[in-house]
């Protein structure tokens, strides 16, 4: 069943055409993954399905619903979380609190304080770090934060813009397990990587994104092996 | 030396109210990096609020003081909503005019309701009374102030260290776009702060009124006037910087003439001195963290 279904959704920067009428959808208990290059629209369609952008066209529809205009908060309700480019944790709010914000709209402090040690379960280093002013960690572990107070909300859609940029090889690949772990506790993820590889390896499904317009689309594994993606985005030579 | 305590009493209540009204100014800028320069004259609206209330509809001043807190905290709602919230995603300077605008709209429209003849403000309860401490005589006020400035302190920081709107707060203070994404109702709570920071301003101004009790459409301007000079001092954006600086800045304007008696014509000048001197040595403030822009 399609649990978010975009369909040609158009954004205009001023007079720049960032989306060009692009159509996808991402089915409950998957994980489905955007690529393209930079400035191709990946990160203004996460924005835009959590209503921070102003969209010229189209329509998106969540759980039946349209939400195509629906407020931030309204939609972080409904379950669909964002885990934004850049970390963006708070840096004045301690690694606890950065979690407990996360789980800014329920009221089940049992729920959450369950969640919590769910979450410090993904990542110790933040149990260790509870007390530290998010500000003060280091790259990586804001990071994890991001991922972890994104969790906090207990999202149906959890979409994550480039969660292992600026990562060391160990902690990325801790960081798509625990995407594959996320998932299979139920989360339907919508992933944007330029690890496209490491992305596509564990998506059920991928798009492919060209400067505002879907150039492409299958299953991870087949777009793994195709050679206009290898060549474009794997950086790797036709077999 | 009854005198000289007698300064040291009478510089804690003015330093008292700088504090009050000085935490409007640094709330308002921790969370939406404006300098409101209306927030003086919401301090003069609050005494004419008072005036009205108690002087001419007779109402007890117990009574009295709720409603003039809840108007004044409703103006600076009204203010917000109004000239603030439709230009927020503008450049920091068109929020910076529109404050000045809204400053000028105020003192103008209180001349044209209130005419511009000064009126007196009503004596609150015994405050205004003296009372002797070790041979001391001083105002009541002298005692009530400080306290209730500390008090309404303790309060303020609770609730923004250890609830969760003081949360959603300090996260809206430092990330509009991700604390929506969390869920905060960022309206509601800028709202809040305005809220706050004028009731603060109302209770800094009865008192006020206490101590000089004249009222008139401009009363709000040098007090405004050093409330800022006093959040600056003690690091704009920091609330228990714009309590220190508060404090400071009342101590050092009644000291000085305290000691240099011939200086007292001089004594609205202390703030602009202290001003330039902290912006030269240390443009943070005191408790001031370094100033980022906001991204
Ligand atoms: N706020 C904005 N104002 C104007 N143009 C914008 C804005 N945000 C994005 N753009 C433009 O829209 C296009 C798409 O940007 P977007 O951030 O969605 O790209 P992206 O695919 O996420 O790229 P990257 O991989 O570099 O993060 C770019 O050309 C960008 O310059
Ligand atoms: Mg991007």
């Amino acid at each position: 069943m399609s649990l978010l279904e975009v369909k040609n959704l158009q954004v205009h920067y001023g007079g720049i055409e960032a989306l060009k009428g692009i159509s996808f959808e991402v089915n409950e208990g998957e994980i489905v993954t955007l690529i393209g290059a930079n400035g191709a629209g990946k990160s203004t369609t996460l924005r835009s399905i959590c209503g921070l952008v102003q969209k010229s066209g189209g329509e998106i529809v969540y759980q039946g619903k349209p939400i195509t205009n629906l407020a931030t908060q309204k939609t972080v309700e409904q379950g669909i979380v964002l885990v934004p480019e850049g970390r963006r944790v708070f840096p004045n709010l301690t690694v606890l609190e950065n979690l407990k914000i996360g789980a800014y709209l329920r009221k089940d402090d049992a729920g959450i304080q369950e969640d919590i040690k769910h979450v410090y379960g993904f990542f110790p280093r933040l149990e260790e770090r509870h007390w530290q002013m998010a500000g003060t960690l280091s790259g990586g572990e804001q990071q994890m934060l991001a991922v972890g107070r994104a969790l906090m909300a207990r999202p149906k859609l959890i979409m994550m813009d480039e969660p292992s940029l600026g990562l060391a090889p160990l902690v990325v690949r801790d960081i798509f397990s625990i995407i594959t772990r996320i998932n299979s506790e139920g989360v339907t993820v919508l992933l944007i990587e330029q690890n496209a590889n490491a992305a596509l390896r564990i998506a059920h499904r991928g798009y492919v994104l060209e400067t505002g317009n879907i150039a492409m689309s299958n299953t991870g594994h087949a777009l793994l092996n195709d050679d206009r993606v290898r060549q474009a985005y794997l950086g790797k030579s036709e077999k | 030396m009854a005198l000289f305590w007698q300064n040291v009493a009478n510089g804690l209540t003015v330093g008292s109210l700088y504090a009050l009204v000085a935490i409007g100014y640094t709330m308002v800028y921790g969370i939406l990096r404006l300098i409101n320069f209306a927030h003086g004259d919401i301090f003069m609206m609050a005494m004419y609020f008072a005036f009205f209330a108690i002087s001419i509809f007779y109402i007890p001043w117990y009574i009295a003081i709720i409603l003039v807190l809840v108007a004044t905290m409703l103006l600076g709602m009204l203010i917000e909503k109004t000239a603030y919230a439709p230009i927020r995603n503008a450049p920091r300077i068109s929020l910076l005019i529109s404050s000045i605008g809204v400053s000028y709209l105020l003192e103008n429209l209180a001349t044209v309701l209130f005419t511009g003849v000064p009126r007196q403000f009503p004596s609150i309860g015994s405050l205004q009374n003296s009372l002797v401490i070790g041979g001391v005589t001083i105002q009541q006020l002298a005692i009530y102030t400080p306290v209730v400035m500390l008090i309404l302190v303790a309060l303020l920081l609770t609730l923004i260290n250890k609830t969760k709107t003081g949360m959603a707060m300090r996260a809206v203070s430092k990330d509009f776009e991700t604390a929506k994404l969390m869920g905060v109702n960022i309206n509601r709570t800028i709202s809040s702060t305005f809220a706050i920071g004028s009731m603060l301003a109302a209770v800094g101004a009865i008192m006020w009124g206490q101590k000089y009790p004249q009222i008139q459409p401009y009363i709000g301007v040098m007090p405004g006037l050093k409330c800022f000079i006093a959040a600056v001092i003690g690091g704009i954006g920091n609330i228990k910087g714009a309590v220190v600086g508060g404090l400071l800045l009342g101590m050092l304007e009644i000291m000085i003439v305290y000691a240099q008696p011939g200086l007292s014509g001089y004594k609205d000048a202390f703030a602009f001195v202290a001003l330039i001197l902290v912006l030269l040595i240390r443009p943070t403030g005191l408790f001031g963290e370094k100033v980022t822009d906001k991204v």
